[in-house]
């Protein structure tokens, strides 16, 4: 259904799971956002601590009784799977990296799993732009703070300027290049939405 | 292998694992709620429910405990409710829970910048 899982289904199965220290107390989120392919999981492994992990959420059909006796299997529901790594950030904070599909039915799940995170990659394949527009939209309506990422596996065709262009981007989005293959190059991406991020807060406290 | 494993999963096993229960209370958890163990399993305890407890002798986020266990999220938020309840375990919230503005403050993202770049 979905390649992230081939690409994760042919490693070996043994986890060994790195604990996080005693200490840790806060988690962070940050989600890529991206359509089939573009390499979300692939940035989520260059950076994080352990092997991404996969898993899913499910959203009973609205409308559909909640309590109903029937059970799991009389109602109608929505799955969603998404990606995720981690970064311990110091002694307190460890921040989760979210690799999610920008689907439809994804939205719906949204404030579910992502109220709280402090801003989103739309990671943007060049070849399949008009993928990303569904995405920017909805961090839009969400009000949530992202920049774009557009990831090069090949020698781009266009500029960046066009391409903020072909995405109706407005100026205060940073867009980036990136190699999601990369650590450092995955990285810097994180570090440009963590200073757009911090611009943006700077600019809310100095005007209440 | 573990999008497989959910797929192929027999509705009869989420129900019987949540005891029918289909929701938990959805403020109780967040994806990235730490969950610490604070007592060892005892004998005759749900399966699910001893696993949880030995995997998060250290720390582990609600969401590391569901891709373990292979079980949607919200499940695995029922389980951990049941848990909660019964003070087997002790959650983390996240600081940048629901309800807050939705920036963090500049020096909670001058720890993550530190952070990353020590990458």
């Amino acid at each position: 259904m979905d390649s992230r899982t081939s690409e994760v289904a042919g490693q070996a199965p043994p986890r060994s799971r790195t604990p996080l220290a005693n200490t840790v107390n806060d988690a962070l989120k940050i989600v890529i956002v991206g359509g089939f392919g573009v390499g979300k999981t692939t940035m989520v492994r260059a950076v994080s601590e352990i092997r991404p992990l996969s898993t899913e959420e499910t959203m009973t059909g609205a409308g559909i009784g909640i309590d109903d006796t029937g059970g799991v299997r009389e109602k109608s529901t929505t799955t969603v799977a998404f990606d995720f790594g981690r970064i311990s950030l110091n002694e307190q904070k460890v921040l989760y990296l979210f690799g999610a599909p920008g689907q439809q039915r994804f939205w719906f799940l949204w404030d579910r799993l992502f109220a709280g995170t402090l801003g989103a990659v739309v990671l943007v394949d060049t070849r399949r732009v008009a993928d990303s527009w569904y995405a920017i939209d909805r961090l839009e309506h969400h009000g949530m703070p992202f920049i774009v990422a557009r990831n090069n596996f090949d020698e781009p065709e266009h500029t960046l300027p066009q391409l903020r262009e072909a995405l109706s981007l407005s100026d205060d989005v940073p867009l980036v290049d990136c190699d999601a293959r990369h650590r450092a190059s995955s990285k810097s991406v994180l570090i440009a939405l963590v200073n757009h991020l911090y611009a943006l807060s700077t600019a809310q406290e100095s005007s209440p | 292998m573990i999008r497989e494993a959910i797929d192929g999963e027999n509705p009869d096993r989420l129900y019987t694992v949540t005891g029918g229960r289909s929701r938990a209370d959805e403020n109780a958890f967040d994806l990235v709620t730490l969950i610490v163990s604070e007592s060892d399993p005892t004998p005759g305890m749900q399966s699910e429910h001893t696993a949880i407890l030995r995997m998060c002798r250290s720390p582990v986020a609600v969401v590391e405990v569901a891709a373990e266990l292979k079980l949607p999220v919200s499940v695995v938020k029922i389980l951990l409710c049941d848990l909660l309840d019964t003070g087997r375990i002790a959650a983390r919230h996240p600081s940048a829970s629901v309800g807050r503005t939705p920036l963090p403050p500049p020096e909670i993202l001058k720890q993550v910048l530190v952070g990353l770049k020590n990458l």
